[in-house]
């Protein structure tokens, strides 16, 4: 059935060969974009839109948005990558759209249909994964730091120390279960880039962490804030927004940005290819990208918005929370990641497997 | 069973469903895993089928034999207390009165009226240390057994220490435990509930006692019973990741989380692939080693009365 061919095959071609996939693959051919039914499918995270943001796109475009929702994004790239089963607009983060223009998984945008492009933040215009902005438009942005217990540690535990190389809270800290993000920590408190390449730096990660498992109690599954909230663990590595939601249950938890810097990130819109409605999706982006539109998204999910024109229709309660936008000084000790290659996601996961069972 | 001889359409059309569904859902996409462990990755997404044995080869190293070992411990010490939870219960649901029967055994069946990660959820809230029920339970004995050393002027028993228990290999083998019961006390008592009462009542008036009538006559009569309640326990225990996920702690992580992560944030499936045969192959061996063991049993079981 599977022969060696004179040039490889591709899984998805594999696939559809066989069938399998073929009646979910759906083709977009520009010609027909003129004809488009009025529907538009949006595979985004968990709340990670305003609450009436879509039914408010349907009252003013007549298209109606069907939204499936993924965990993670190795969930949504993996949904993605034996073709597209009939998404129009996806919410990866930088590294993963970046894997995704590089494996011709995104369909390049059309600014001329995205005039709200205007709204954007001048340091969001352009971006270093996808230069010119040719395939992706931002959405939210973020940081990933440590939540923590105010009443329960000293002082602010502004240092990736407390969790990486410190006996001090033993037993009361989580860290990710996300390799990627223990690794770009682990490098950071390292004094080394995020988007290290080296073999002998994800050794001298590996080393670290392994050092320091028997003071980590858990390594949480995305649920560091239930962690922080029920009292099970007092400080925690998690993405900024995850804290803040607890944060409003329980005025005794707090988020930093550890002062020797840490990953930040970006989620993108973008046009998965052989999206059905290329057109709806389009205009999807760009009502997101609408000033009101967006202080609503922005207001309701209170993640950091790269529309500064909806930005400026905020509350200072929402522009100053320190742990939303993080202070100047702080952020330009954080990077973003870049994708470096099958090899180094292959070495770093390697580690990470033999750190667990260390 | 030659009716397939004398009226070969509706066999026919009786079979030709399942076995579609079969080669379409089953054996095609397992055979495309299969394909890839004997893969290479030549990009993001693309795989080259080369017949490479490098998948297997990575898979025999320490580390992975190291999670390996550990599954197989893991999955047989839950196997282990299923049948030793599970025989007793299906001994009494047998014995029990026939109006209490069905409910009894509903009552088996109840938890898978529920999803798996639902429940997985639950043991949390059951386990946490901090207002976990178990936790919550153990305080009142504690405050019960320490007002009651108060009444009779000994030692206060001092401040009630949690349980923590939780976040550990412990915890994981009680989820999989919890989990796998229902498939261990349901072939056994399908077994016991065909087991002729004649060898007990003979056994007794011959004089052995409850016990040895139970070890020497009962639990070789259930022999392809436990049989098949160790294997349908073992298999899906030795590929559950969602316990050491939820449940576990820093070390607890089992081969099914490995291959998990080869499918998802690795992206390496041809590795993921060769992992998952390695498996498969295990399991086919657990089966075969279950022909092997019953066959004398069933001889056994079969003997005229």
């Amino acid at each position: 059935m599977i022969k060696r061919k004179p040039r490889p095959i591709s899984r998805r071609s594999l696939l559809a060969g066989t069938g399998a996939v073929a009646a979910g693959l759906t083709f977009a051919p520009k010609l027909g974009w003129t004809a488009e039914e009025a529907k538009v499918n949006f595979y985004n995270w968990d709340t990670y839109i305003g609450e009436t943001t879509l039914d408010d796109f349907e009252d003013a475009t007549g298209i109606s948005v069907t939204m499936d929702l993924f965990a993670d994004n190795d969930e949504l790239f993996s949904k993605l990558k034996e073709g597209n089963p009939g998404y129009d607009l996806i919410v990866p983060t930088n590294d993963y759209a970046e894997r995704m223009i590089l494996a011709g998984m995104l369909e390049p945008l059309d600014h001329s249909l995205i005039p709200n492009k205007k709204n954007i933040n001048p340091a969001f215009q352009d971006a270093n994964f996808d230069p010119g902005r040719k395939y992706t438009m931002p959405y939210m942005w973020g940081t990933m730091g440590i939540g923590y217990r105010k009443s329960k540690v000293d002082g602010i535990p502004d240092s990736w120390k407390w969790l990486m190389d410190s006996d001090r809270y033993k037993g009361r800290v989580a860290l990710l279960s996300d390799s990627q993000g223990v690794f770009s920590a682990a490098a950071k408190y390292l004094g080394k880039s995020v988007n290290f390449t080296d073999e002998a730096d994800v050794k001298a990660i590996e080393d670290l962490l392994t050092k320091n498992k028997p003071n980590i109690k858990v390594f949480a599954d995305d649920n560091g804030q239930d962690l922080l909230l029920s009292g099970t663990v007092d400080l925690t590595m998690e993405w900024n927004g995850d804290i803040n939601q607890v944060i409003e249950e329980d005025d005794d938890l707090a988020y930093v940005v550890p002062k020797e810097g840490s990953l930040i990130w970006q989620d993108t819109l973008a046009i998965p290819t052989g999206a059905p409605h290329p057109i709806n999706a389009h205009k999807l982006i760009d009502y997101i990208l609408d000033a009101d539109a967006g202080a609503k998204i922005a207001d309701f999910i209170q993640y950091a918005t790269a529309n500064e024109a909806a930005r400026q229709l905020l509350s200072d309660a929402y522009r100053e929370n320190p742990a939303i936008f993080p202070p100047q000084e702080v952020l330009g000790r954080c990077e973003s990641a870049v994708y470096r290659g099958e090899g180094v996601q292959r070495m770093i996961n390697d580690a990470w497997t033999r750190v667990l069972a260390a | 069973m030659e009716s397939w001889r004398r009226s070969p359409k509706t066999f026919l059309a009786l079979g030709l469903p399942p076995t579609a569904w079969l080669l379409l859902f089953f054996l095609i996409p397992i055979g495309i895993v299969w394909a890839f462990s004997f893969g290479e990755k030549v990009g993001i997404v693309d795989i080259d089928i080369t017949g490479t044995f490098a998948n297997y080869d990575r898979a025999f190293e320490a580390v992975y034999l190291q999670i390996m070992v550990k599954s197989l411990i893991m999955a047989g010490l839950t196997t282990l207390v299923c049948i030793a939870v599970g025989f007793p219960v299906a001994f009494l649901i047998t014995f029990a009165p026939a109006r209490w029967k069905p409910w009894l055994l509903l009552l088996i069946i109840l938890p898978f009226w529920t999803n798996l990660l639902i429940r997985t959820y639950a043991m949390i809230a059951v386990l946490r240390t901090n207002n976990g029920f178990l936790n919550m339970g153990l305080e009142a004995i504690w405050d019960a057994a320490d007002a009651v050393t108060g009444l009779f002027g000994l030692a206060a028993l001092g401040a009630f220490q949690p349980w923590d228990i939780l976040y550990s290999d412990a915890a994981v083998l009680i989820g999989m435990v919890y989990v796998f019961l229902p498939f261990a006390v349901l072939p056994l008592y399908s077994t016991l509930e065909r087991l002729d009462t004649n060898f007990l009542e003979a056994s007794l008036d011959l004089g052995a006692g409850h016990l040895k009538t139970f070890f020497s006559i009962v639990v070789p009569l259930a022999g392809p019973g436990i049989a098949s309640a160790v294997i349908i326990t073992f298999i899906p225990a030795l590929g559950s990741f969602l316990q050491p996920d939820l449940l576990g702690g820093t070390d607890s992580q089992l081969i099914a989380n490995v291959i998990e992560r080869q499918f998802l944030s690795a992206n390496d499936w041809p590795f993921g692939g060769a992992l998952s045969f390695l498996l498969m192959y295990i399991t086919f061996i657990a089966i075969a080693a279950r022909a092997f063991l019953t066959r004398p049993n069933e001889r056994r079981g079969s003997l005229p009365a």
